[in-house]
């Protein structure tokens, strides 16, 4: 069953955003949906441009407050 | 009060010989007891191995004796943790015993796991065991030249760890004499060679003035041994004469066999180091899901903090501050210069040019961590 996980990567300058989501896709199943929280805002381009590089679905991408919320889902 | 401390690495070590300094009447009252649970008799200073694989140390001067580093009055026991009964403030350990606890501190690391990528484990040097390290220092000294790819698997324990493995072998095989059948070439998982920005940017040049060529947004998704490929999730492919991997970590298979976090890593509050959803559980080190470097300093400032928190727990009844999201971390830049980076969740770091007096800092650093885990550095 498809879950959705949430990963705070708020004030990570590393690993980071991208480094941190990356890992949680490998741990996650097809289907899977993760949200990222993010204070840097080069992960509102930074995470989408990954994620369809290597397949993946960007489901959108908001701010609030200085933090950008980054949604995606395991396609594969 | 009853403390059991799980884990006998950098964190928990720490973390018990500040708590035994602290609050060292009320263990000697009775008042308090401190008791800490190894899964090995021996203490390993892990950062050495980057050494070992040059050769450059020993694997007898990695170790000590795990109670030889602990303040008298902490009861060390070589008895792994087997079940956590958090509902009950219990745990089963392998040799069958049931400890009771007030508090519990997870402290059990995280292990590398090149075999969950297709070929690397057959493939692939590595140095994040001693087993490892050394396999990988003879694998030097048979080669005699080629293509030589660097890979990088997530999340990994060390974050310099990819670009000293880099310039220390762009040294070490032009002390050979032989850099110049050697072509280095160093891949990365995200859109820059590192993932502090501003370590990217001193590195990146340095590579190029070098001569090693860098991909980045390269995360490894199998190894063809046979054709000498390695491909990479973004559909890429490097090949190599040799391999060298800075493998994927996990949680030790305890955490997540007991249902405490998914790969092993437990989800903690970022501040106060608790378990989440537990406030007498706390979690340091490798074995926290919290999104800065897995290094022997996140520890060493973790352990610190928890310390100050749990002895003032004890004498004032609530802790009394905050994790800052410190790190630090050294950096090998080859030829006998180093650097640092420090950071933590509000600050980035600021990198130096590397310099000899870092190295020489960090060579004496590998020695006088013993003193740092006793608690008194």
């Amino acid at each position: 069953m498809a879950t959705r996980r949430l990963i705070d990567a708020r004030g990570s300058f590393c690993p980071g955003p991208l480094m941190e989501l990356i890992a949680g896709m490998k741990m996650a199943q097809v289907g899977d949906e993760i949200e990222v929280l993010s204070s840097d805002r080069g992960s509102a381009h930074e995470i989408p441009e990954w994620i369809l590089k290597v397949g993946h679905e960007h489901l959108g991408t908001r701010e609030e407050n200085g933090v950008w919320h980054v949604s995606v889902r395991k396609a594969k | 009060m009853r403390i059991l401390i799980v884990g006998g690495g950098m964190g928990g070590t720490i973390l018990a010989n500040n708590l035994a300094r602290r609050l060292a009447p009320e263990l000697k009252s009775g008042r308090v007891s401190i008791t800490m649970l190894s899964a090995s008799e021996r203490h390993f200073y892990q950062p050495g191995l980057l050494y070992l694989a040059f050769g450059r140390v020993t694997p007898d001067e990695l170790y000590q004796d795990q109670a030889s580093l602990l303040e008298p009055g902490i009861e060390f026991l070589v008895d792994p943790a087997e079940e956590f009964l958090l509902d009950r403030n219990q745990l089963r350990s392998r040799s069958g015993r049931t400890f009771d606890y007030d508090i519990l501190a997870i402290a059990t690391g995280s292990r590398p796991v090149p075999e969950l990528t297709p070929g690397l484990a057959e493939t692939a040097e590595s140095f994040y065991t001693e087993e490892t390290a050394l396999k990988m220092f003879q694998r030097l000294r048979r080669f005699d030249g080629g293509r030589v790819v660097v890979v990088v698997g997530v999340p990994h324990k060390c974050p310099m760890a990819p670009l000293e493995i880099l310039f220390l072998l762009h040294d070490y095989f032009d002390g050979r004499g032989i850099l110049d059948k050697v072509k280095l070439h160093y891949t990365y998982p995200i859109g820059r060679v590192h993932s502090l920005e501003n370590v990217a940017k001193w590195a990146a040049p340095e590579m190029e003035r070098l001569g090693i060529t860098y991909e980045t947004l390269f995360n490894i998704r199998e190894v063809d041994a046979q054709a000498g490929v390695v491909h990479s999730e973004e559909g890429t492919q490097a090949p190599f004469d040799l391999l060298v991997s800075i493998p994927a970590h996990r949680g030790m298979e305890v955490i997540e066999n007991n249902g405490l976090g998914a790969g092993g890593f437990i989800p903690t509050h970022r501040q106060r180091l608790n378990m989440e959803g537990r406030d007498n559980v706390y979690v340091l080190g490798d074995t926290t899901t919290l999104p800065i470097s897995k290094a022997g300093s996140t520890a060493h400032y973790q352990a610190e903090t928890l310390g100050e928190n749990i002895a003032a727990m004890v004498r004032l009844g609530a802790p009394v501050r905050d994790y800052d999201g410190k790190v630090f971390c050294f950096i090998e830049a080859g030829r006998d210069r180093a650097t640092y980076a420090k950071f933590d969740y509000l600050h980035p770091p600021d990198p130096k040019p590397p310099t000899r007096s870092v190295h020489w800092f960090k060579t004496a650093y590998n020695k006088l961590y013993w003193a740092s885990a006793r608690g008194l550095l």
